[in-house]
């Protein structure tokens, strides 16, 4: 008589059998694509470059299809601090490297090299209803420093419409931004800001809350500004000319408050790193930053 | 083939996956053990370095100067620990009324389908996703609080306190439910023999009678509104700051970790010092779960 206890046990062994020399057959096939005909750049860091960073990258992937580049932000911190650690081969910064950074980037063997890729002028938004149509460096340090004393908006000399309050509610930004740390350098002359903020997660969270605050001012990338906020034109000094943040102005230098948008790369770039860079720099290239809203390196005409 | 039935000891494929089924399912056992011990140990290795070399204690519970970019860092973590602890606090009393009283009249009044219905409602308050509920915060609850109380911002303690009440309401009515079930229906009726309405014998027999359950729903609550992030980062309005009152802006322990250490590099005593508010994070809410738990506990023993 067989036996027909466990009878399925040598079947489903067979059949196991069959599926691991079949899933060992396919494996090989499943990745065969060859990696040395497509060249991956690796592209990270500032959070105020990541939309430009994406729109080169896809414009680039038509025109050189056999180089991929793989775009993340994160930060401008993040994007530099993979590159000392040689994961990435572009860091995209609104800053520029500081000193320990570049010091670690030599202790790991790695030469910084900066590239400025273009400009970004940083606009100071206020609600649509406020008055205040200029303001002054100062001014904007004694709103946001430690120990400044502008708190009302009847100190700068208006009154704003539905804001009974008076107070100003000041909106910035978390503090390892790139953005928070250019105001901070750029305004507050290095000093440490008022706590207290509204301290946003993101430029565009910054004019979405000024856009419905009426006793709000806050600052971000000229890239972010909408129809609903209103941006005051910005003086050095009272005997200044008042400057408004635009493109033109970012790109000739008259805007006090505007700084150089820069991607780093180990060393000097070659190959496939250089031609990126090269067509960056060219005027389709600049012309994809100006779309996006930032100031290109020079005067570019686009189609 | 034949298969011995007379020996288990024999060394057939059954055999061996019988073992190997048998350590799968052990270690799966063991694995929420495995994973609070691993999760534990990593953010104290994180930590610790800070806690032992660069913090100064005193300043830490004491100090609201968080300023951990600034050219000198601060690391005062006070305003973040108020700003927790009174969210958390409104949180409960907005939600403690609405789920007990829920509580009451789903276990003592509600009958069939009716009942059912509620409770399945109520899960479904519990399966929106935080992110939703910090929107609703933001888009919706800001522009009311401000047109209601006139005040110039609406994201603060009242705001991200009735958000967080919402949210902990539903796990709060389930266990609390629970409790109230758990009670004997004997007690019930000697109260009713006894001429008792249903109004007496809800207050002073059901409820005293279910004390530790309701407190243990309680504290489940207050565990679950110590560690949202990103409702409380969105609502919030995440402002360093002790509040003055419920419209003031803060910023919550969980948010602060949110928003910062994404940008921070690896290893920076920043980095260090966000993982000791981990630490101090993961203490609170072990301690509040834990009591809730060996209150549960308690009422399961029939003490």
């Amino acid at each position: 008589m067989p036996v027909t206890g466990p009878s399925h046990g040598p079947t489903t062994l067979a059949a196991m059998h069959k599926f691991i020399v079949l899933a060992l057959a396919v494996w090989p096939l499943a990745c065969s694509r060859n990696p040395s005909e497509r060249n991956v750049i690796q592209n990270k860091g500032s959070d105020t470059l990541v939309n430009v960073a994406q729109a080169w990258a896809e414009a680039y992937a038509k025109i050189e299809p056999n180089v991929a580049i793989a775009v993340t932000g994160g930060g401008s911190g993040t994007g530099i601090s993979a590159m000392i650690n040689g994961t990435v081969d572009i860091a995209n910064a609104s800053r520029k490297m500081k000193d320990k950074e570049i010091a670690a980037a030599k202790k790991n063997g790695i030469d910084p090299i900066e590239h400025i890729v273009g400009h970004d002028a940083l606009a100071v938004f206020v609600h649509p209803d406020n008055p205040l149509s200029e303001a002054t460096i100062e001014n904007l340090k004694q709103i946001y420093v430690e120990g400044g004393t502008v708190e009302k908006w009847s100190q700068l000399g208006i009154t704003v419409p539905g804001c009974p309050s008076d107070e100003i509610v000041r909106v910035s930004r978390q503090n390892n931004s790139g953005t928070y740390a250019y105001f901070r350098k750029a305004v507050l002359a290095k000093q440490d800001y008022k706590l207290g903020s509204q301290d946003m997660h993101g430029s565009k969270d910054v004019v979405d809350l000024v856009e419905k605050t009426p006793c709000a001012i806050g600052y971000s990338g000229l890239a972010y500004a909408t129809d609903e906020v209103k941006m005051p034109c910005i003086k050095v000094d009272d005997a200044a000319a008042c400057v408004a943040p635009a493109q033109a102005t970012a790109s000739d230098g008259s805007y006090p408050i505007a700084r150089p948008l820069m991607m780093y790369t180990a060393g000097e770039p070659k190959g496939s790193v250089k031609a990126y860079l090269d067509w960056i720099l060219s005027t389709q290239g600049q012309c994809i930053i100006q779309n996006k809203g930032y100031a290109p390196i020079r005067d570019v005409t686009c189609a | 083939m034949r298969v011995e039935h007379g020996d288990p000891d024999a060394r057939t494929i059954e055999w061996y996956v019988d073992k190997l089924m048998a350590s799968v399912i052990f270690l799966a056992g063991i694995s929420a053990i495995i994973f609070i011990v691993g999760i534990f140990g990593f953010i104290a290795k994180e930590g610790f370095a800070f806690v032992l070399d660069t913090m100064d204690v005193g300043q830490f519970f004491t100090s609201v100067q968080w300023r951990p970019t600034s050219e000198t860092p601060q690391y005062g973590a006070l305003a973040l620990l108020v700003g927790t602890a009174s969210v958390t606090g409104l949180a409960v009393a907005t939600a403690v009324p609405f789920s007990l009283g829920a509580a009451i009249y789903i276990a003592e009044f509600s009958r069939g389908s009716h009942r059912e219905g509620l409770k399945v409602l109520i899960e479904l308050l519990a399966a929106i996703p935080s992110v939703v509920w910090g929107f609703i915060g933001l888009s919706v609850l800001n522009p009311l609080i401000i047109e209601w109380f006139d005040v110039p911002i609406g994201l603060g303690v009242l705001n991200a306190g009735v958000i967080l009440g919402l949210m902990a309401a539903p796990i709060m009515t389930t266990i609390a439910e629970d409790a109230l079930r758990a009670f004997p229906d004997s007690h019930r009726e000697a109260a009713e023999a006894m001429g008792a309405t249903r109004w007496q014998i809800i207050w002073h027999v059901v409820l005293p009678g279910a004390k530790k359950g309701l407190t243990a729903a309680v504290l489940l609550g207050v565990g679950r509104g110590f560690g949202e992030t990103m409702a409380v980062l969105m609502a919030s309005g995440h402002a360093v700051q002790i509040p003055g009152d419920v419209f003031d802006s803060v910023r919550a322990l969980t948010a602060t970790i949110a928003a910062e250490l994404g940008e921070t590099a690896a290893g920076s005593e920043h980095y260090q010092a966000l993982f000791t508010l981990g630490i101090v994070l993961f203490v609170i809410t072990f301690a509040i779960n834990l009591t809730a738990d060996l209150i549960v506990r308690g009422v399961r023993k029939g003490d």
